[in-house]
């Protein structure tokens, strides 16, 4: 049916911005670190991508230059909170907020100006694909390589990490700035896929959802694509709902999809087995090491 | 050459109170860079930004009724974080408690004496704490992270508000706009000369009281203990629900109290946006404040005087807010890089004498 | 060394001072905007105005703006603007009705003007335009384009200004189709372009060949064109996003009356009154009626004459509502003060409103 279609191809666009950014928190929450700067990265990639693009004329120039503004903003975060071991929690805000107005400033003479759209197969944006190799290679990295292993050791006991010789801080600037690229790629998208332009604050708090939809997977990259379909998905059919005319408040069904992950969420960690294992015991801690 | 971090034997006096004023000192440097690139005077921009605020009297009342909520939701924050107990819902608590405080004035609008503001005072700190006790209870029940269920209930809130002005609760005589009728006499926060509100007292008075309570109480102990080290913590006895539960229903009440007096108050009724996001930029004042009360006071004031410097110099220099935005960030990023100093020595070390070291 | 900084400060401010001097004799017109510039919608246009007033009448005056000002913040903002010097205040978004009369009452001399709110004071106006005029004739057009007889409305949230756009598109559709239909989502949102073309790509996927939107970005325009549908743009002409979709576009042109009050406050005739211009004044444009048949371009032009000229009013009665009433009389329009506070649909809409 041309309906469904339609509307599946709308969900699967919704939900790979947080997809993709979501992988990238994820790597970098499972070595430790907490960024919630993923906004105001995205917000970057965002206007980079768009300002690049809109310039040269190439959406894969345009692609690139979201990455490295993002890889930019993160590895700025990691100087401040791997090398200087300021506070992580106060260091990704202090990012979102320097992401959302230097966005706006480089923004400037971009607002009003149409925008160049990444190719499509078949009705698909290019990137979408790429999401689902994404999940899939950070999976296997994460749990079928020695160096995903290692990573996850240093999420979880960074001073054994150390002891037996690893590179913790080094594993984490690695893993902050994939982060990094992985905001950034996704703001790229939204500015040069989803809705070809630039306006201020276009990422409108995805970057949220994405840190959200983390720890909704348990920090697990299959549960995370599963999160990130199933908030995109009771999003827009809320609007499909909406759009039947059922008089159904519209706030209520805007405020479904966070009901709904929450009440996902309850579900899920009310078995224990299924997600003790998995937080990184060591999130969000300083790490120094003793000499 | 690599940057070195060698941990102090002891907090550093000298840095706790300098790091502060350095981080400061660097954010002027780097802010009279930005002023002169965009052409203006370095030296006024930091003083419209800085400095003026503070000299005058109607704009030092305003930093006050700025810095209140975010003091009074911070310090409630702090003493969470201390516990590790990560609550982001402030702002959702904030928005809850303003409607359940707003529940007496908008139901009987006549209702004109001291007692309804007791009322609403009460009602809004029950209503804050009752929301944020949610995500207590998905944590200590269901073992659910309390980040991703109290993040996700600030955006129900707010679309709660929404429906109840647009809906059950508008304003007959409103033209049909979105707002509750608006509270009058004693619905209204009784204020210091016109501006400051009984908020800010509840703020120092909240600060005082934590202070105490962290330093010289049993619970206060429990709270440093549960957070620096759980497992010492159970041993000891200390039930890690209870305190969860302990710190959810006190920074949700706190915020709830600030929701209700920002809506008595400033907003002066119901609207869809009753907080630019106080609730969020209370988590970076808890941080700044190092998770101190008493340094939660001052990050407070710090950071409304950010923001109050930040329009002033939109008004008077022309700068744009995003520049405003990024001047903040670069802000706190420099107090967050000094307050490194506090606790760690800063040392360059050389390829060769590093390697030596590493072989020790 | 503080101190040294201190009295470098001051000696460089009195200078600066020194010259805002010369220009104290240029009147300072000031405007507050409830989102950023860059939204490339309703602060947007409000800029653009501001613009205007600068590109006319040059030295004689000087303007400030403040954006992102969130509602809760407004009255310090407003309070400062006026502090600061400025004579005449624009204060752009509903949500700073109370706070523009809390300020006003302090400042007696100071001028100011309220976008779309209701409450006046001898020196406060209101001011809106009559965007309701330009969705009469989009409707008509849309009627007229549509194949399959269902509009797309995405909304953002229900307050009466929007509702009266649905009310005048439906009946200047119903004037050429009277069982024209129209789908509304409403996207809760002002600034989430992503949120709108989402919107947008449902009401296309549930049968709907023409999108109309009432939210600021040009995203379901974009839509449209990908899909070969048509559109109208929101506040600006939007031709440039979608140059084959674009039909036409409800222009939201403050300059011609930013320009009028503030020569009016300017040379003292200045008076407070509830302000409501529309396409007469020049306050509501059509952009250039694009991508449709000579015929339909001549039906619209037609009408916007008319409505120009006054001879064609959207809501003349008798109109009959959702829910069965009728209102107006026959031949007469609705009062300004029932439109101002229009909470109810015309029949034909599928849609429910929060009572």
């Amino acid at each position: 049916m041309d309906q469904s279609l339609a509307v599946l191809l709308t969900i699967i666009t919704a939900a790979t911005p947080l997809l993709i950014a979501a992988m990238g928190e994820l790597v970098v929450e499972r070595s430790g670190v907490l960024n919630l700067g993923v906004e105001g990265m995205m917000v970057m990639g965002a206007v980079a991508g768009f300002a690049v693009a809109f310039v040269t004329g190439s959406t894969l120039l345009g692609v690139f230059a979201a990455i490295f503004a993002g890889v930019a903003m993160s590895a700025l975060f990691g100087f401040l909170t791997l090398t200087l071991v300021a506070n992580q929690v106060a260091a990704g805000l202090a990012l979102t907020l320097l992401g959302l107005g230097l966005s706006g400033l480089i923004g400037e003479s971009f607002v009003g100006q149409p925008g160049v759209k990444m190719p499509t197969l078949f009705g698909i944006d290019a990137l979408v694909p790429f999401s689902f190799l994404l999940t899939a290679g950070v999976a296997y990295v994460l749990f079928k390589t020695k160096i995903g292993l290692v990573i996850r050791a240093v999420g979880n006991s960074h001073n054994s990490a150390h002891a037996l010789g690893y590179r913790v801080i080094a594993l984490r600037y690695l893993s902050v700035m994939f982060g990094g690229a992985c905001a950034g790629l996704a703001g790229g998208y939204l500015s040069l896929a989803y809705t070809p332009q630039w306006i201020e604050n276009m990422t409108a708090g995805r970057g949220w959802i994405a840190l959200a939809l983390v720890v909704f997977a348990s920090w697990r990259p299959l549960r995370t694509l599963v999160g990130a379909y199933l908030f995109g998905a009771v999003s827009i059919l809320g609007f499909v709902v909406q759009s039947m005319g059922l008089g159904i408040p519209s706030q209520f069904l805007s405020a479904l999809p966070y009901l709904v992950t929450v009440i996902a969420l309850v579900i899920i960690s009310g078995n224990k087995r299924l997600t003790q294992a998995n937080t990184p015991a060591c999130l969000a801690q300083s790490f120094v090491p003793d000499r | 050459m690599r940057l070195i971090l060698e941990k102090r034997p002891d907090r550093s006096p000298f840095f706790a109170i300098a790091s502060p004023f350095l981080a400061l000192l660097l954010t002027l440097i780097a802010g009279g860079l930005i002023f002169a690139l965009r052409g203006i005077n370095p030296l006024e921009g930091l003083y419209v930004y800085f400095v003026e605020p503070l000299t005058q009297l109607w704009s030092v009342e305003q930093l006050i009724v700025k810095a209140t909520p975010l003091i009074l939701i911070g310090v409630g924050l702090a003493v969470c974080y201390m516990a590790n107990v990560w609550n982001i819902g402030a702002e959702g608590q904030l928005t809850m408690g303003a409607i359940a405080g707003s529940i007496a004035p908008v139901m009987f609008p006549e209702w004109q004496d001291p007692s309804i503001l007791v009322v609403m005072l009460i009602m809004g700190t029950i209503g804050g704490a009752l929301y944020g006790a949610i995500p207590g209870l998905l944590k200590t029940r269901f073992n659910a992270n309390e980040i991703l269920t109290s993040l996700m209930l600030v955006y129900v809130a707010g679309l709660f508000l929404d429906w109840l002005v647009r809906g059950p609760w508008r304003d007959p005589q409103g033209y049909n706009f979105p707002v509750t009728k608006t509270f009058a006499g004693w619905q209204l926060l009784p204020t210091f000369g016109g501006t400051i509100h009984l908020g800010a007292l509840f703020a120092l008075l909240a600060c005082a009281a934590l202070a105490f309570v962290m330093a010289r109480t049993l619970i206060g102990f429990e709270i440093k203990v549960t957070g620096n080290a759980p497992r010492a913590g159970r041993f000891a006895g200390f039930s890690r629900n209870r305190m969860v539960m302990l710190c959810f229903l006190l920074s949700g009440g706190l915020a709830g109290l600030a929701g209700i007096c920002e809506v008595a108050s400033v907003v002066g009724k119901l609207q869809p946006q009753i907080s630019p996001g106080y609730g969020f930029a209370a988590i970076i004042v808890a941080f700044l404040g190092r998770l101190n009360p008493l340094g939660v006071l001052f990050a407070g004031l710090l950071l409304a005087l950010s923001y109050i410097g930040g329009e002033a110099a939109q008004v008077t220099l022309g700068i744009s807010d995003k520049i405003a935005k990024v001047f903040q960030g670069i802000l706190l990023f420099f107090i967050l890089s000094c307050d490194t100093l506090i606790l760690y020595r800063i040392k360059f070390e050389t390829g060769r004498v590093g390697a030596l070291k590493a072989a020790e | 060394m503080k101190k040294l900084l201190m009295t470098a400060a001051v000696a460089a401010v009195a200078l600066g001072l020194g010259t805002t001097a010369s220009l104290a004799e240029a009147y300072k017109a000031c405007w507050i905007y409830v989102g950023p510039v860059g939204d490339g919608g309703w602060s947007f246009q409000h800029d653009e105005g501001r613009k205007a007033v600068v590109a006319e009448l040059g030295d004689k005056v000087e303007t400030v703006f403040v954006e992102n000002v969130a509602e809760p913040d407004s009255d310090r903002t407003i309070e400062r603007l006026a502090r600061d010097g400025c004579k005449m205040i624009f204060t752009t978004s509903f949500g700073f009705m109370e706070p523009t009369l809390k300020v006003a009452a302090k400042f007696p001399d100071v001028k100011f003007e309220h976008a779309t709110g209701y409450k006046t004071a001898p020196n406060v106006t209101t001011y809106n335009s009559k965007f309701h005029e330009g969705r009469y004739v989009i409707g008509q057009i849309a009627a007229k384009m549509s194949k399959t007889g269902t509009a797309g409305y995405i909304v953002s949230f229900p307050i009466p200004e929007v509702i009266a756009g649905i009310n005048a598109f439906m009946l200047g559709a119903q004037t050429v189709n009277p069982d024209f239909k129209v789908k509304i989502v409403w996207a809760n949102t002002w600034f989430d372009p992503g949120k709108e073309a989402d919107a947008a790509k449902v009401l296309l996927s549930q049968g709907a060949d023409i999108l109309v939107q009432h939210t600021d970005s040009t995203a379901p325009l974009q839509i449209a064109q990908e899909q070969g549908k048509f559109g109208f743009g929101q506040a600006s002409d939007m031709m440039a996003f979608a140059p084959k979709a674009q039909l036409t576009a409800i222009v939201d042109s403050w300059g011609p009356y930013y320009v009028k009050r503030v020569k009016a406050g300017m040379d003292g005739t200045w008076a407070s009154q509830q302000s409501w211009d529309g396409m007469a004044e020049g306050a509501v444009t059509m952009a250039p009626y694009a991508n449709m048949p000579d015929d339909v371009a001549k039906m619209a032009a037609e009408t916007q004459a008319a409505i120009t000229a006054g001879t064609l009013h959207p809501f003349t009665g008798p109109i009959t509502k959702q829910d069965g009433t009728v209102v107006g009389e026959a031949g007469k329009p609705l009062s300004d003060g029932d439109i101002h506070g229009m909470n109810w649909y015309v029949k034909g809409v599928d849609d429910k409103l929060p009572q």
